[in-house]
């Protein structure tokens, strides 16, 4: 799986003949998305064993079902799914884990509190290597609870829709927007403990 | 008029751009006047779009080839002699 001369062709003629039996164009769509997937295992395993175990099994799972694939949604949205699926799976496994909990939590509305409002200095991401962001960005996810750590890493980094996400976690709607909205602001108030304007505080508020 | 928690629910579909033309017209004159949603929805705003930006790291070496070796064993297994016409 070796040749690259696919790398031009359109999505959806690769899924079609990697469905008629032809392995290099299967390949082809593995590496376009063996990235993000790995990328994607990570944020939602939060475990580099798990998530190369992940990325296998994603693969593996699509190549066996790729009849079941109906074109009617793009395929690396398909991935995701199945991705997020083994992902979950592998969470639920690590249960004896307490920290991690894919139960419902009650809704208290105390985590959309704002505490910390302080304004960001111009273009703060500029001021740090990229290893360096890359730190700050991936323990900030790091700290949010599962399910909003996965609605947050499909909606915003994966750029999925609402739908698409709500679909890929099992969830309604309404459930995923407040859960990204959460997600997002403490997310917020993390990095805004690294890029606020210097000399620039907090307001008391609410 | 808007109070600050109304501002905050809205949020998410405020910065999606998924909603109506009124509303958005409230939001926008709350954050004229208040200072702190403002400051909320700029960093909001910014924190959105540095995740956005963020390449994926390159898939480490030894990850890709473990995947490769398992998946073309899996190919092999389900490959009938017929139906491995490379096209390329």
């Amino acid at each position: 799986m070796a040749v690259s001369s696919l790398a031009g062709i359109d999505e959806s003629a690769l899924v079609v003949q990697a469905r008629d039996g032809d392995t290099i164009a299967f390949g082809e769509l593995v590496r376009r998305y063996e990235g993000k997937i790995f990328r994607l295992a990570q944020h939602v395993t939060q475990n580099r064993e798990d998530a190369e175990d992940v990325l296998q099994e994603t693969f593996m799972k699509a190549y066996e079902h790729l009849d079941q694939f109906k074109g009617d949604s793009k395929f690396y949205t398909w991935i995701v799914r199945i991705a997020v699926n083994q992902a979950l799976m592998k969470l639920r496994r690590r249960k004896t884990d307490k920290s991690v909990s894919l139960d419902e939590t009650i809704d208290t509305g105390e985590d959309t509190v704002v505490r910390e409002i302080a304004a960001w200095g111009e273009d703060p991401e500029q001021q740090l290597s990229r290893e360096e962001l890359g730190g700050i960005l991936d323990s900030a996810i790091q700290s949010l609870e599962p399910l909003y750590r996965s609605v947050f890493v499909l909606r915003d980094i994966e750029e999925l829709s609402t739908e698409e996400t709500a679909e890929a976690l099992g969830l309604s709607v309404p459930a995923v927007k407040s859960r990204l909205l959460r997600a997002r602001l403490q997310l917020r108030e993390k990095l805004t403990r690294f890029f606020k304007r210097k000399g620039d505080d907090a307001f008391a508020y609410m | 008029m808007l109070t600050c928690k109304d501002f905050l629910s809205e949020l998410s579909d405020y910065l999606d751009e998924k909603i109506d033309a009124e509303l958005r017209a409230k939001l926008e004159s709350h954050i004229t006047e208040c200072p702190n949603c403002w400051v909320i929805a700029d960093t909001t705003r910014k924190t959105i779009q540095i995740y956005k930006g963020m390449e994926p790291y390159p898939i480490p070496p030894d990850v890709e080839s473990r995947l490769m070796k398992a998946l073309e064993k899996k190919m092999a297994a389900k490959q009938k002699p017929a139906d491995s016409v490379r096209r390329t």
